[in-house]
């Protein structure tokens, strides 16, 4: 069917039409979309779109990571830090199939991406060709859109479908796979940016009814409290989503991809909810009157047992995505639509309040869980080093101004629990999906999209062994990432849950290391290793202050929990914090 | 909402592009839901396809996947509706041995009476055709099944719903 009635484009730019092959309108429209850097992998699929970005390379930078699951995290670390959308390349068969985990990773975090896949010659799709694999089936539960390319005349059209649809509304990883047919064949090539789909509609206008509806139980409210997530970033609502705290003084909690989008010391700012989240905000989930849901989606991490989820409390749900509304939770007042918007409008109809007495209900909790936990985290008394110190250092040396890039597992909750946040878009972890491997090559996207920050990786020894041939890409480009390897000699958190929830038995966590550090010096990385409390501080010191990628193993206590913590099927009430 | 299961016709208008269906069937996989029936044909709008789709769900689950379809970028509209809110039928093909048609009188009762249609006779074998509920194309075949049936085939439910589905409304706006 003829697609121009069923998208917008913006409005023809350039009479004319230039010859070119398909190949070279790939990179073309890459070059009209704004992207600067693409990362990837090549093989025969795909050979002749890297044979364009051959011609094209002072106007394209393509990043050759060391495996392209590589590709698609530093794609999405490059997307997190950025807002931009992340693009990744590979070829068909193996190339493509090992992106799935990325994408799966960008999918459930929300993360813009566009990957472009190789594909065998279209007379021989279906024949078992080499390297043949059917990647738009296999993506398809894990891509916001997808799309096969077999004529090199549909590749502007697609590819411009593809920017916005990855971009816009609720962000998505897109995946378009090209015959290499439709590579080496020509077109008339002409690009226009896509600015709407019928069928699509990205960002639902707020409703000013349910705005009223809802400030109207906030200001009713003797006990409401803010749970943020990654939509505030994403939305670009931090400026509102602060105002509307600090006007109507609402103690305000942060999932784990929402962290950062207002400040660790801000006043308000209770904490992390979920399963190793704070034990204020996790307690008194069951006592606020009103909860105020903006842009999280009550991940099961965040809600643990439903049936006794806020039950007390008057559910007000904000998010640009109608399908996440009554998913999990139900919602008293639904405002769907973009955050940004949506707070604006209710920010001049909430009255001013301080709820002074119900903040200091979570002030309370607070000094109980720092007795009980912090203080044994960041100011150990024994004599191993903690996870919690080392993010304490960082805190001092960068002034909690880094991006901190995590893995997966128990230095994962460390750091976001611990991590000064002073500036949005700084806590680039898998959230959703829990990809081990994701920090290293992420850390690397982030460092390449925003080089005047401050990119630290922090990754358990488990996941840093998962991706850890990245660190060629490291050395290749000279992306000066700090890397953290926060070494317990174990799978820390599934080690922790043997000993909590299977007697202690702990099969196969146990890990046997290389020599981290002769590994890094091999790939011509500064590096160092720091087994003793007196040596951490300098340590960090160093690390930050190099110009250069660095890293820094520090052997922790071997079996350390992470508290607190709600255990499988509980209530967030019953929260544990010990 | 009610957490009984019962039948709801699900109907998804959709641009009509290749690999949709696998991105549907997939929502309901996912959730480890069996689909009953599912048929797509061009709806009332040129180049908008129509799927039908019977499942037995709750509501409450029914509601999240009609959000889930909603969500896939090809999707223009879904709907979920019970049985009393749809006017639906399916349709059945039997192909039968022509010597019975003659050896065995019951069977030009049987089609009379069930209102059965005879696509097409020749030596070897006719074939009837019969639109209806589910029951009447049950009992037709249990009452043909004693003569022996070569071939029987039953498509899937298709549905017009009672209320109005406001599509080419919807498509209107997006050209203005």
């Amino acid at each position: 069917m003829d697609d121009t009635q069923t998208i917008k484009q913006h409005k023809k730019v350039a009479a004319t039409t230039e010859r070119i092959t398909g190949s070279e309108a790939v990179i073309r429209c890459l070059i009209e979309e704004g992207v600067d850097v693409l990362y990837g992998y090549p093989g025969g699929a795909i050979m002749p779109v890297y044979d364009e970005i051959y011609k094209y390379q002072g106007k394209i930078h393509h990043v050759l990571t060391r495996h392209e699951q590589g590709a698609a995290h530093a794609a999405q670390g490059y997307a997190r830090i950025s807002g931009k959308v992340g693009v990744a390349m590979a070829t068909s068969g193996p190339g493509a199939t090992n992106l799935i985990t990325g994408i799966a990773d960008a999918q459930i975090d929300s993360t813009p991406l566009v990957c472009i896949t190789g594909q065998v010659f279209s007379h021989l799709l279906g024949s078992d060709a080499f390297q043949e694999t059917d990647i738009v089936g296999i993506s398809t539960p894990v891509t916001k859109w997808n799309c096969q390319i077999t004529k090199a005349s549909e590749i502007p059209e697609i590819l411009a479908k593809a920017f916005y649809i990855a971009k816009s509304g609720r962000p998505g990883p897109v995946l378009i796979d090209i015959t290499k047919d439709a590579q080496v064949s020509e077109l008339d090539f002409q690009y226009k940016k896509c600015t709407g789909i019928r069928s699509y509609n990205a960002v639902p206008k707020t409703k000013p009814e349910a705005v009223t509806a809802a400030a109207n139980l906030i200001n009713s409210a003797k006990k409401p409290m803010i749970v943020w997530g990654q939509g505030v970033i994403l939305g670009e609502a931090e400026n509102e989503l602060k105002a509307v705290m600090e006007k109507a003084g609402i103690p305000a909690a942060w999932t784990i991809l929402g962290a950062s989008a207002i400040s660790t010391s801000h006043p308000l700012n209770i904490g992390m909810v979920g399963m190793h989240g704070n034990y204020a905000p996790n307690k008194l989930t069951n006592e606020c009157d009103v909860l105020i849901a903006i842009g999280m989606r009550f991940d099961d991490r965040v809600t643990g047992n439903l049936a006794t989820y806020a039950k007390q409390a008057k559910i007000v749900h904000f998010d640009i995505d109608p399908a996440e509304i009554d998913k999990n939770v139900k919602t008293d007042i639904a405002v769907i639509g973009d955050a940004k918007d949506s707070l604006a409008q209710l920010l001049p109809l909430l009255n001013e309040n301080k709820h002074e007495a119900w903040l200091q209900e979570f002030k309370d909790l607070y000094q109980v869980e720092f007795e009980q936990v912090i203080k044994h985290d960041i100011h150990p008394e024994k004599e191993g080093l903690t996870m919690g110190e080392v993010l304490k250092q960082i805190n001092i040396e960068t002034e909690g101004k880094a991006a901190i890039v995590s893995d997966v597992g128990q230095h994962q909750m460390i750091a976001c629990r611990y991590a000064d946040f002073n500036v949005t878009k700084s806590n680039i972890t898998s959230g959703g999906l829990g990809t081990m491997g994701f920090a290293l090559p992420a850390a690397i996207g982030a460092k390449m999209a925003a080089p005047e920050r401050e990119v630290v990786a922090i990754i358990g020894d488990g996941g840093y062994q998962m991706n850890i041939q990245e660190l060629g890409t490291i050395f290749q480009q000279q992306v000066p990432v700090k890397i953290v390897v926060l070494n317990n000699e174990f799978l820390g958190m599934v080690r922790q849950w043997q000993q909590l929830f299977f007697d202690k038995r702990y099969a196969s966590t146990e890990m046997v290391n290389p020599d981290f550090v002769t590994i890094a010096k091999g790939y011509h990385i500064e590096a160092k290793k720091v087994v003793k409390r007196e040596e951490l501080a300098d340590a960090v010191k160093e690390m930050i202050a190099s110009k250069n990628s660095y890293f820094l193993e520090v052997c922790v206590e071997k079996e350390d929990n992470v508290f607190p913590m709600i255990p499988t099927g509980a209530s967030v009430s019953d929260v544990r914090l010990s | 909402m009610s957490e009984e299961k019962k039948s709801y016709t699900i109907s998804i208008y959709t641009e009509n592009n290749i690999g949709l269906l696998n991105r549907v069937s997939a929502i309901f996989q996912r959730r480890h839901i069996n689909i009953e029936s599912l048929t797509t044909s061009q709806s009332e709008i040129e180049g908008v396809n129509r799927f039908v789709i019977v499942v037995n769900i709750s509501e409450s689950q029914a509601k999240k996947i009609v959000g889930q379809f909603e969500k896939q970028i090809e999707v223009i509209k879904a709907y979920y509706h019970t049985e009393d809110e749809t006017i639906f039928t399916e349709s059945c093909m039997f192909k039968i041995k022509s010597e019975l048609l003659f050896e065995e009188p019951q069977i030009q009762n049987i089609i009379k009476e069930s209102n059965t249609r005879i696509v097409t006779v020749n030596k070897e074998f006719f074939v009837l055709e019969k639109s209806g509920r589910r029951h009447e194309i049950e009992a037709l075949r249990r009452d043909l099944n004693v003569f022996g049936i070569m071939q029987f085939v039953r498509s899937g439910r298709i549905a017009v719903t009672k209320d109005e589905m406001k599509i080419t409304e919807m498509l209107a706006a997006f050209n203005n």
